[in-house]
């Protein structure tokens, strides 16, 4: 399987020489690779129809947010003759509107938005991890694919009602999942766990009320990032 | 001659039809549907989101109530990719567990689907046969983990526990209307182990297969309503991005189960029904004969496992908890068990898609990990949420009365479209 992976990065990169990077071949199997929203489009259209790559479906598209990657909560880097520091520096997703924005902060990545494919020839029984980076933070903008599969339109739909990726080309970008009315893109790292509002029904005016979160955040485990995996067995 | 429009119905999101909360707003001309837009969300509950913010583990039971009528192949592709990015495998026993787990769980899909699909098109009989069964088979489900139908059984590293030597007992109280008799009958194949119990089912369940078919596969009005309804053809079911039986009903042989094989499924012996019309009444033939399939498969894990006891959880304890017993007496297992249940497992740092052939088309789930205790970003490719969206390509220039049977063919639940 692994064998295959890299055999097939190979074939890749020579058949679009200079328009992909390959990452992430070898850790489980599965080949991931990075290309600009610049051509996105023209890659998928061919790796779509021509023979070798034959990709009939797309499976998914996740959106990811990559702006507090690797973000902790617990210093666990250095030790001193006492120990772990047992001070939570209140700064993850999850947690309160402020704290959240100061893990955003605290990670200065590249490119904040990415969407990723999931790609599936049913020929060839083989699968494809595309990520393309959308390269404006405040307005990102991929390409939309709809026109190669049908089944990117709800997908398309879903990252951007979900993260507030446009994607340009789209016939019917709206929103799918949140509320009539929504305010934010609520996956988001810096979008706090508790929302923003919460609804009730008042009685006085007889309608439904938006009013801000009246509930505490609530996290019970700290977000911890071990280095030095002495969790995981060696194998 | 008066002028004729197009008017719009709103179908849902408290039709009954409608399988949970799907708001559909028809554009009909007449009778004929000529647009048909889904609203969906009215369940969403941001479960991904969720995940994000809990240890790994912990989202084991979100898992479940994703698809709540095939709750323990949710549990699978989330559990499965949390191994591959540990490079874990369990042992072999804890894979036989969980495919004869997914197979009853499939068995229990499509019993939940036959008897919604057939209630929707009219035949009511068929729901009350298919809820018998189903209930043995919460029985199986209740008897491994304790709750009926939200699990939480399967773990990284294996499964909860071992299968029980006893299969509950109906008890018999004498102001029951049930007379002791009646209750001895329903005891009888609860006597043995719970391998027993699913042995004798899987003895029993191909006549009740028969039974559904008398009453469905040549009735008049079930063709009627179903025969030539929601045509798909092949090449549009992989644009549509269609798995499952959805894309087998369409002619494409296609089964996670067999061509990317996980667990110990390239060690069973079982068919791949396809249909060849790719209408709903193929899709329902192609779900009929799935569940013979996993009847098979489940006869096959009862052998194996009854000849080949063992663990079930990996004896790794930077992943899996210390016993009990050991927790109590040695300082390290206590060590082990409290770290592992106040801060969890950290996963390195990677990303993985893991999928399994769900009942309902292909269940992935795509998980980014910063190295932290807590996954980064958990995506779940619910094929629901696939099958929904082309339902406007699939309707169009149908009857409103056939939505509901095109509804019910696509075996759509709310819990993991909205997720």
């Amino acid at each position: 399987m692994k064998k295959s992976a890299e055999h097939h990065a190979e074939l890749l990169s020579i058949r679009f020489p200079g328009m992909l990077s390959v990452v992430d071949s070898a850790t489980v199997g599965q080949l991931t690779v990075e290309i600009s929203p610049d051509h996105s489009h023209a890659i998928f259209e061919s790796l779509r129809e021509d023979p070798e790559c034959c990709y009939e479906q797309l499976i998914d598209i996740a959106g990811v947010d990559y702006s507090a990657y690797g973000v902790a909560e617990w210093a666990t880097d250095d030790t001193t003759s006492r120990g772990f520091s047992r001070g939570v520096i209140e700064c993850a997703p999850g947690r309160s509107a402020g704290s959240v924005q100061c893990a955003v902060d605290g990670c200065s990545g590249a490119s904040r938005f990415a969407a990723v494919y999931q790609l599936l020839s049913v020929s060839r029984n083989e699968r494809l991890r595309v990520r393309v980076f959308a390269k404006d933070d405040d307005l990102p903008v991929i390409p939309s694919v709809t026109d190669i599969w049908a089944s990117a339109n709800w997908y398309e739909r879903e990252a951007f009602d979900l993260f507030g990726i446009v994607f340009e080309g789209h016939p019917d970008l709206r929103r799918i999942l949140t509320d009539y009315g929504f305010v934010g893109f609520p996956f988001r790292k810096d979008f706090p766990l508790i929302g923003n509002v919460e609804m009730r029904y008042d009685g006085e005016r007889g309608r439904v009320v938006y009013e801000p979160v009246s509930i505490e955040p609530r996290v019970l485990v700290p977000r911890v990032i071990r280095r030095d995996h002495r969790y995981i067995a060696e194998s | 001659m008066p002028e004729i429009r197009n008017y719009t119905l709103n179908f849902g999101p408290q039709h009954p039809a409608a399988h949970g909360v799907l708001r559909l707003v028809l554009e009909m001309d007449g009778e004929v549907i000529q647009r048909a837009d889904p609203h969906i969300g009215l369940l969403h509950r941001g479960t991904e989101k969720l995940a994000e913010s809990k240890p790994f583990n912990q989202s084991i039971g979100y898992m479940d109530r994703l698809d709540y009528v095939s709750m323990m192949c949710n549990e699978h592709g989330y559990v499965l990719a949390i191994e591959k990015l540990l490079n874990i495998t369990p042992p072999e026993r804890a894979q036989y567990i969980r495919v004869m787990f997914d197979e009853i769980t499939r068995i229990l899909n499509h019993l939940m689907w036959l008897g919604a699909h057939a209630l929707d098109i009219g035949a009511m009989t068929v729901f009350l046969y298919a809820f018998r069964e189903r209930e043995d088979l919460m029985d199986c489900y209740e008897a491994v983990s304790g709750a009926r139908m939200h699990a939480t059984y399967y773990r990284p590293g294996g499964v909860y526990r071992d299968l029980p030597d006893s299969m509950p007992c109906y008890e018999y109280a004498a102001s029951s209307k049930h007379s002791k008799s009646d209750v001895d009958e329903l005891n009888q194949t609860r006597q043995g182990s719970l391998l027993d119990f699913i042995g004798a089912f899987t003895q029993r369940f191909p006549a009740r297969i028969d039974e559904y078919e008398t009453l469905l596969t040549d009735n008049r009005i079930w063709k009627q309503r179903t025969v030539g309804i929601g045509v798909v053809p092949p090449e549009r079911a992989l644009q549509l991005g269609f798995t499952g039986p959805m894309l087998r009903g369409s002619g494409i042989v296609w089964d996670l189960r067999r061509k990317q094989p996980y667990e110990i499924y390239d060690r069973l012996d079982f068919d791949i029904p396809i249909g060849q019309n790719g209408d709903c009444y193929d899709r329902y033939l192609v779900r009929i004969e799935e569940m013979r399939q996993s009847n098979r498969i489940i006869r096959q894990c009862v052998k194996w496992l009854k000849d080949h006891p063992g663990p079930v959880m990996l004896n790794d304890r930077k992943v899996a908890p210390p016993s009990r017993a050991e927790m109590k007496e040695g300082m390290e297992a206590l060590i082990h068990h409290f770290k592992l249940f106040t801060e969890g497992y950290c996963v390195p740092a990677g990303e993985v898609y893991a999928a399994v052939e769900h009942p309902k088309g292909e269940f992935g789930v795509y998980l980014v990990s910063d190295g932290a205790n807590k996954p980064y970003r958990v995506k779940v490719r619910a094929p629901g949420f696939t099958h929904l969206s082309s339902i406007n390509e699939m309707v169009r220039g149908h009857m409103l009365a056939d939505v509901v049977a095109i509804i019910g063919t696509q075996d759509i639940v709310f819990g993991e479209i909205d997720r």
